[in-house]
């Protein structure tokens, strides 16, 4: 099995590929790219992403063809894609981080900023929380409800259909942090740098 | 509920963990990726390490520990300790750390944490504040492990900080580092209330009460802490325990 962990030169994804790195350790081939040939030919695609909505959304816009490859790849084809922070939060239709941005409209909904309650709550969204999960989900297999995970984050993804959320978690309201759509997986929070149960994250995600 | 993060440093000098008291004397503690490995395992919310002699020796000593450490532990790393440029950063983050923290360049020029968090996003810039009472209920900010004074007023720094994209402060009371007497509360307390992104308390820790306290009475989102984790007085797991039991949410 061939997965590919899309470089598009957005943020920080050292710890993604570490972690993916470990799991995929003698089972599965690990390429970190943006070439649109090795993407298409992939079986599973990671879609990182850190920094403002608006710059991910950029860089991914920079990289010719990168977006219809995705899209063939994810909605067209149906193949596995995780989304990963901002990765995930760029599913929606819009986010306005920075300034209005186009997202990549694959499901329908929006980023905005976290309603922190005038302060009472601090932003980003910072450390390790529990999460809250709503559907059976292909990638919690063996993941127990109320496990922790590392955030990083001060924008939340809304999707207008709940239906896809598969799981929330509690900060100053209730945040939008796991969503599946059939083969379309995103997390709001970071397995990567949430320990052993981050791991079994990837690992579900590597094994479907 | 988010919880409370507990946060062990090793300060690190030519590639072995030391921690100073009052930066002075050092002492040997060990090899700075086994004792990551060892903390994450036994359950810190995160891993710090400050390279204490990074301004004036080669920094390539603290990169590759970074990468050695990246590979194994897999909880959010932060490495401080001479970052000063864009490209300090860069290669910070490209060998595996997943936040840095920035101290005397951000005290220099406030705009050096604007072009950072710009470039890599707020969640990645961490600022490293030292700061030393210099009278009643006014704190100055330090720089250089606390041997040069800056003029500047720490509370107003923090706000300054925050305005330019810094994701966290770093929070080093001068007068409390190395001591074991705890946190300065009254410190934290006036930057928690003046700013609105997460304070680290740091400096003084010799009790788990410090920890309490810090949380509790200075509104800290993290501890952190050196000696009492690397000398054995107390795990991870025991400080965490103890906070559980007087009601302070931690991640178990």
């Amino acid at each position: 099995m061939n997965v590919t962990i899309v470089d598009y030169q957005s943020g920080n994804i050292s710890s993604v590929i570490n972690s993916f790195t470990e799991v995929a350790k003698g089972k599965v081939s690990l390429e970190v790219t943006s070439d649109i040939k090795k993407i298409k030919s992939s079986d599973k695609i990671i879609l990182p992403g850190q920094g403002s909505f608006k710059s991910c959304v950029d860089s991914l816009n920079n990289i010719n063809g990168l977006v219809e490859t995705l899209k063939d790849f994810a909605i067209t084809n149906k193949k596995p894609l995780l989304g990963i922070c901002v990765g995930l939060q760029m599913f929606a239709d819009v986010g306005y981080e920075e300034a209005e941005t186009k997202g990549l409209g694959w499901i329908p909904g929006k980023v905005s900023k976290i309603d922190n309650q005038n302060g009472k709550f601090k932003l980003p969204h910072i450390g390790w929380n529990e999460i809250e999960i709503q559907k059976e989900s292909k990638i919690f297999k063996d993941i127990k409800d109320k496990s922790h995970m590392y955030f990083v984050h001060s924008y939340e993804f809304i999707p207008e259909n709940k239906s896809v959320i598969s799981a929330i978690t509690n900060y100053s309201s209730k945040i939008v942090c796991s969503i599946e759509r059939d083969n379309l997986f995103g997390t709001q929070f970071h397995p990567e740098k949430s320990g052993k149960i981050g791991l079994k994250i990837i690992d579900n995600f590597l094994k479907l | 509920m988010l919880k409370n993060r507990i946060i062990p440093c090793l300060d690190v000098k030519n590639g072995r963990v030391v921690k100073g008291i009052n930066f002075v004397e050092l002492k040997d503690a060990g090899d700075p990726v086994e004792q990551a490995k060892i903390y994450s395992d036994g359950g810190a919310d995160e891993i710090c390490f400050l390279d204490i002699t990074a301004s004036n020796e080669n920094r390539d000593t603290i990169i590759d520990i970074v990468r050695k450490t990246a590979k194994e532990c897999f909880v959010p790393l932060t490495v401080g300790g001479g970052v000063r440029t864009i490209q300090n950063i860069t290669d910070l983050l490209l060998a595996g750390a997943d936040k840095v923290s920035i101290n005397t360049a951000a005290v220099k020029d406030v705009r050096f944490v604007l072009e950072a968090s710009k470039k890599f996003g707020s969640q990645c810039i961490v600022v490293a504040i030292d700061a030393k009472k210099i009278s009643d209920k006014k704190w100055e900010v330090f720089t250089h492990g606390g041997r040069n004074k800056t003029g500047i007023d720490a509370v107003e720094f923090a706000k300054q900080v925050e305005t330019n994209g810094a994701g966290e402060i770093l929070l080093t009371s001068m007068d409390r580092d190395g001591t074991k007497s705890g946190y300065d509360v009254e410190l934290l307390k006036v930057i928690t209330d003046s700013t609105n992104i997460p304070v680290i308390a740091s400096g003084g820790v010799g009790t788990l009460d410090h920890l309490y306290d810090g949380i509790i009475k200075g509104g800290a989102s993290a501890v952190l802490a050196a000696s009492i984790f690397h000398y054995g007085e107390y795990k991870i797991k025991e400080a965490k325990e103890y906070l559980n039991s007087k009601n302070v949410s931690v991640r178990l």
